[in-house]
């Protein structure tokens, strides 16, 4: 009996780590590429561990191209994003979940239904509005747009709805205002939620492509998966250099990612239950 | 009347920036679609003219029958993957932090990023994947830029054109997006199969249910809220599908022979890039109502075999 079971266990480690290898596969080669020279990155047979390991394609990335330059609109507008996402989903949901007004719920649910209504559906005319209001190669053009956004407003609600009335009835008796109350019990009582919504931002901001392409015709003004893209475009065939620039497009989240593991993990998992 | 100045101020700021850069361009994008728009700018009402130009555009037709392809490609294959793998990662795995980890790896990468190595991966004459064919003999493909359909490519048959099933490159993108977004599905399961009780597994079993009979009327239906979620979400999201197209194929992308082109490419395409801004949104319009139509779809032929309670 105990025999059988092991077999099948082991069956299964051997099913999940196969699968994990492939899962690591392109990350490990696009990490050995980088460090290749050109010669032998298109050498056949290929090698895994690059026989003469050289931080030239790094060194190129990083002078020749301005991916350094990327970087930093990419850090501005990732954290200025941030910003403007915590600030407006914190109050608009504090709004949503502790006053009382006339038209609350629908007003609530008109939004949510926003939330269907995918971005491509209005990304030309979005673009024809940031063109007009002279936007263009700018980081208003990167971060305003986004600095709200409904999943965000709608999941904080649901976390300040379930703080107990009582705590508020206690720290009005203390004295305590109703801003005061968001900052000083609400908030890091739902600190897991925001830490949530944080999270999505950061991420999205970084990853970002589709928007930041239309609007940024100037290379400086290029966050960095638009630099890489144009990048990869222009130098098809220099895989080390093309690597290196990806793993440095990565790299930020990859760190992020270990940092933060548990939370991001459970983040995506929450994002994925039923209320 | 004091009452409602602490929430409108609360909202002001998020309400702000929702009706101006959501639901006015929304609006206009609706505006739009029926007005010849171009260059020049406003040049007339054309009535439903854009949407009739549409019917009869073959690009637009492509483009919309590669999307189909690419989405019943990949919903599926991420679906079949991603359920098998939350399972085998659910039968009291050790490490499965490590695993979990190396599964969700590729869903906070960029997928610019991806898409770059993955093209390297791809290449025909210097690509990995070549190399393990030809490792294990067999010949290699030409992975991105291979216009045949894949059932043309396994049947070696002259099919009819929407027989032939998506083109290889096509096929290619689909793949690597399975990879990226698989373990995205696996947490999603994963909180789900957590969420079964264990007594209906000891209850199958004391009824002498072997593994296959209780993952079949015990797993599946306990599980299918959570499919059904992650169905939708998939489909939704396959859909959208860009970055891909852009960074991967041609050039010109959407390449080779067009049968990369996806909806939402040939929406920037014409919108942004030849800013046909008119027909540009009755794309996003037409693209709109089918997301619509796929998700009102699911939620009432899909919906009907979930079990909400227990």
């Amino acid at each position: 009996m105990k025999s059988k079971i092991s077999a099948g266990r082991i069956l299964v480690y051997v099913l999940i780590t196969l699968g994990g290898i492939f899962m690591l596969l392109p990350f490990l080669w696009m990490i050995s590429t980088s460090f290749k020279t050109q010669p032998e990155a298109i050498r056949i047979p290929p090698t895994w561990i690059p026989l003469h390991p050289t931080l030239n394609a790094y060194i190129e990335v990083w002078q020749k191209v301005h991916f350094p330059r990327y970087i930093y609109v990419s850090i501005i507008t990732t954290v200025f994003t941030l910003l403007g996402v915590l600030i407006t989903s914190i109050l608009a949901a504090y709004a949503f979940s502790w006053f009382e007004f006339k038209g609350r719920e629908t007003l609530f649910v008109s939004i949510l239904s926003l939330m269907m209504i995918p971005i491509p559906v209005y990304v030309v005319p979005l673009f024809i509005l940031v063109q007009r209001l002279g936007w263009i190669d700018t980081f208003y053009a990167l971060i305003v747009p986004w600095s709200v956004n409904i999943f965000s407003i709608f999941l904080l609600r649901q976390h300040f709805r379930s703080v107990p009335k009582d705590l508020y009835d206690a720290a009005v008796i203390d004295g305590c205002s109703r801003l005061r109350f968001l900052f000083t019990i609400l908030m890091p009582l739902t600190k897991p939620a925001i830490v949530t919504i944080a999270i999505f931002s950061i991420i999205g901001s970084w990853n970002a492509f589709m928007w930041p392409l239309m609007v940024t015709n100037a290379d400086r003004m290029r966050p960095i998966q638009v630099g890489l893209a144009y990048f990869a475009q222009g130098e098809t065939t220099n895989y080390p250099a093309l690597m290196a620039a990806s793993a440095i497009a990565i790299l930020p989240l990859i760190i992020l990612f270990f940092v933060a593991q548990r939370q991001i993990v459970e983040s995506y998992a929450r994002s994925g239950l039923k209320e | 009347m004091k009452r409602y100045i602490a929430p409108f101020l609360l909202l002001l700021p998020a309400l702000t920036l929702l009706l101006v850069f959501k639901v006015l361009p929304i609006i206009y994008a609706f505006r739009l679609s029926f007005y010849d728009w171009g260059i020049a700018g406003e040049k007339g009402f054309l009535g439903l003219g854009n949407y009739i130009s549409l019917f009869k555009d073959p690009f637009f037709w492509q483009a919309l029958i590669n999307t189909f392809y690419y989405a019943i490609f990949t919903v599926p294959l991420n679906l079949i993957f991603s359920l098998t793998i939350a399972i085998l990662l659910n039968r009291g795995i050790k490490a499965i932090g490590l695993y979990r980890t190396i599964y969700f790896l590729p869903v906070v990468t960029s997928i610019v990023a991806v898409s770059v190595v993955w093209k390297w991966l791809y290449d025909p004459n210097r690509g990995l994947f070549n190399f393990f064919l030809t490792s294990l003999g067999f010949s290699p493909l030409k992975w991105l830029e291979e216009p045949k359909g894949i059932f043309e490519m396994i049947t070696g048959l002259r099919l009819p054109y929407i027989l032939k099933g998506p083109s290889l490159a096509l096929f290619s993108i689909s793949l690597m997006s399975v990879w990226k977004s698989l373990g995205y599905n696996i947490i999603i399961f994963l909180a789900g199969l957590k969420n079964i009780p264990q007594v209906y597994y000891e209850a199958a079993k004391i009824d002498g249910a072997g593994p296959f009979y209780s993952f079949r009327n015990v797993t599946l239906p306990l599980l299918s809220p959570t499919t059904f979620y992650v169905t939708i979400m998939t489909t939704i999201i396959s859909f959208q599908v860009f970055a891909p197209i852009w960074t991967m194929t041609g050039p010109p992308p959407g390449g080779p022979l067009g049968t990369t082109s996806v909806i939402v490419y040939y929406l920037y395409q014409k919108g942004f890039e030849e800013y046909h801004v008119g027909y540009g949104s009755a794309i996003a319009f037409v693209f709109f109502l089918i997301i619509l139509a796929i998700t009102i779809f699911q939620k009432t032929y899909l919906e009907k075999k979930v079990y909400y309670e227990v």
